[in-house]
């Protein structure tokens, strides 16, 4: 439809774009494997001994363990929350049914230190000791909001006629549950927790307030860089942590592939 | 209304017919079905987040005792006060402005020519190449863009060797508000780039065709149908780049060089300073600031497109 000239130009600038936004991340790649203490560019050596220089530090295994933690109980906590605003929203009319949708992205529509410092707040005056909980309070929080998104949009493109059949043929609502509904919602539940585990397991800013004073793997990968110690073994960490929070995305992708911006027209 | 059972099946298994039972009854009580799957995620998120929010608030009232540096909860508008009548502090608010503005348009004027290529003119095999090369900067993590940032624009890092071997003279762009524009352009990139895609691939193809059929050229039609119907996109994709650079104190750190932004006057209250209620007072300003931004975008119909 457009000209042979738009095309080229549209090209390019698309080219220019995905060039600057994968180059910072090859080159954490290239940098995790530099066998030099010095962090200046040309590499010139090339070694994997820094990943096993971080594996073996104590300080970021107890890190990683405690992101690992944190991310599980978060997303269960996401998955259960998520999923009951969503069901409630799919199906009923009420008052407030807007508000909802408001209310749940807010966590991260407003800036993260104000979630932070809200929560840190919270934690506080209630008493309440900082601890794992806190962490996984704070980003269940956040999470909620990726579980339901998720799950709502696959709601909205499931004809609610099945689940009236499975009614009309006799099944009580556990066994609609069981046998219609849970078939149809179980890749986009799946693809949303894996989304919150990734979100909460890379967290920075709102971990910072409610951690107090343990450090999950983003918070010690961000004390090394602040203090410039150990930065060969951050460049191996953070290749790992990028690792990680992307197979889940990967995953999740996968099974939401028929929807989305993917979709063939 | 009597509804169809199926007694035979249920007779003789209790279980089965109190499961039933439980099910009738809450199929003929919509209202108690909507409350039950309500209640958990509404109490926590009013209980543990509105209500963070309100005490945060109410603390940007109080004062910090200067001799036991304890909170006093005298009512006082000092701290507002502190806040107006401060050139640095005023400073700041105005630069962390400025930069999420100017990282929100460099960062639609990157997105929108990228977001057309992939949904008018790529292939489909294309079109979820460039969406993984878009979600993996998404996804990769955020310290690890920041950092990478800190690699290539440091006195020895790749930028000024590759200057220096063009034959240019080295910049110092690495700790600097230069870096905190690139940097912040590049880390929410992705966050504008997705809900400008979804809002142009929703435009129907018959109305490009309608326009060009009108006589519109290229650039008509995108001035009068593409830009305007891929607006709310680009909106909705501002509300994180704006609302992401007014909270966040980790990048200037990392790479800002002294420049300071609101969220590391908030951050260093809470923490060194230990002065909550003034850091409480700071961030009503970007709360203000994404409250007016959020109401103004919602008549865009952004929310649709989030």
């Amino acid at each position: 439809m457009e000209g042979v000239a738009t095309r080229v130009v549209l090209g390019l600038w698309t080219a220019l774009v995905v060039l600057f936004l994968l180059f910072p991340i090859a080159l954490i790649v290239v940098y995790a494997f530099n066998a030099s203490n010095v962090q200046g560019w040309p590499i010139t050596d090339f070694s994997t001994r820094w990943f096993g220089a971080a594996w073996h530090d104590d300080e970021i295994r107890g890190a990683l363990w405690l992101s690992v933690k944190a991310g599980l109980l978060a997303t269960g906590g996401a998955l259960v929350l998520g999923s009951l605003a969503a069901f409630a929203v799919h199906r009923f009319r009420f008052f407030g049914r807007e508000a909802i949708s408001f209310l749940v992205v807010l966590p991260i529509a407003l800036p993260g230190i104000i979630t932070g410092m809200a929560l840190n707040r919270f934690f506080a005056t209630g008493g309440i000791d900082f601890s794992l909980w806190t962490i996984v309070i704070g980003h269940a929080t956040f999470c909620i909001v990726i579980v339901y998104n998720n799950l709502l949009a696959r709601l909205r493109r499931t004809p609610t006629s099945l689940v009236e059949a499975s009614m009309d043929l006799g099944a009580d609502g556990w066994q609609t549950f069981r046998y219609v509904t849970a078939p149809m919602i179980s890749t986009a539940l799946v693809a949303g927790g894996l989304l919150a585990f990734a979100l909460s397991f890379d967290e920075v800013i709102v971990t910072y307030f409610t951690a107090g004073a343990q450090n999950t793997l983003p918070l010690q990968i961000l004390g090394m860089i602040r203090q410039g110690q150990n930065l060969p073994e951050v460049n191996a960490t953070i290749l790992a942590v990028i690792a990680l929070t992307l197979l889940p995305v990967i995953v999740s992708v996968r099974l939401t592939r028929e929807t989305g911006v993917l979709r063939r027209r | 209304m009597e509804r169809a059972v199926a007694p035979t099946v249920a007779a003789g298994r209790p279980l089965w017919a109190a499961r039933r039972r439980l099910s009738q009854a809450l199929w003929a009580r919509p209202w108690l079905r909507a409350a039950g799957l309500l209640a958990p995620p509404l109490a926590w998120l009013l209980v543990v987040y509105l209500l963070s929010l309100a005490a945060l608030f109410l603390n940007a009232f109080w004062r910090v005792d200067e001799f036991t540096s304890e909170v006093v909860r005298d009512w006082t508008l000092d701290n507002f006060r502190t806040i107006v009548e401060s050139p640095s502090y005023r400073a700041i608010a105005l630069r962390t402005i400025g930069i999420a503005s100017a990282v929100t348009v460099t960062d639609a004027l990157l997105a929108f020519p990228l977001a057309y290529f992939m949904t008018r003119m790529a292939s489909p095999r294309l079109r979820a190449a460039l969406f993984v090369c878009v979600l993996v900067p998404l996804w990769a993590s955020y310290l690890a863009r920041v950092y990478s940032w800190r690699l290539i624009l440091s006195e020895e890092g790749v930028l000024n060797w590759t200057l220096g071997k063009l034959g240019l003279p080295t910049i110092g762009v690495g700790y600097s508000l230069w870096a905190m524009w690139i940097v912040f352009s590049y880390i929410w990139l992705p966050f504008m780039i997705l809900p400008v895609l979804a809002a142009i691939e929703r435009i129907p193809d018959s109305l490009l065709e309608a326009s060009r059929d009108l006589g519109a050229r290229g650039l008509r039609t995108t001035a009068s149908i593409v830009v305007p119907l891929a607006l709310p996109g680009v909106v909705a994709g501002s509300i994180f780049t704006f609302s992401l650079t007014l909270g966040d104190f980790i990048t200037p750190q990392l790479v800002g060089g002294g420049e300071q932004l609101m969220g590391n006057v908030v951050f260093s209250n809470v923490g060194i300073a230990g002065n909550v209620p003034f850091a409480a007072a700071y961030a009503t300003i970007p709360v203000a600031v994404m409250a007016i931004y959020l109401l103004l975008a919602r008549r865009t119909g952004a929310f649709e497109a989030l």
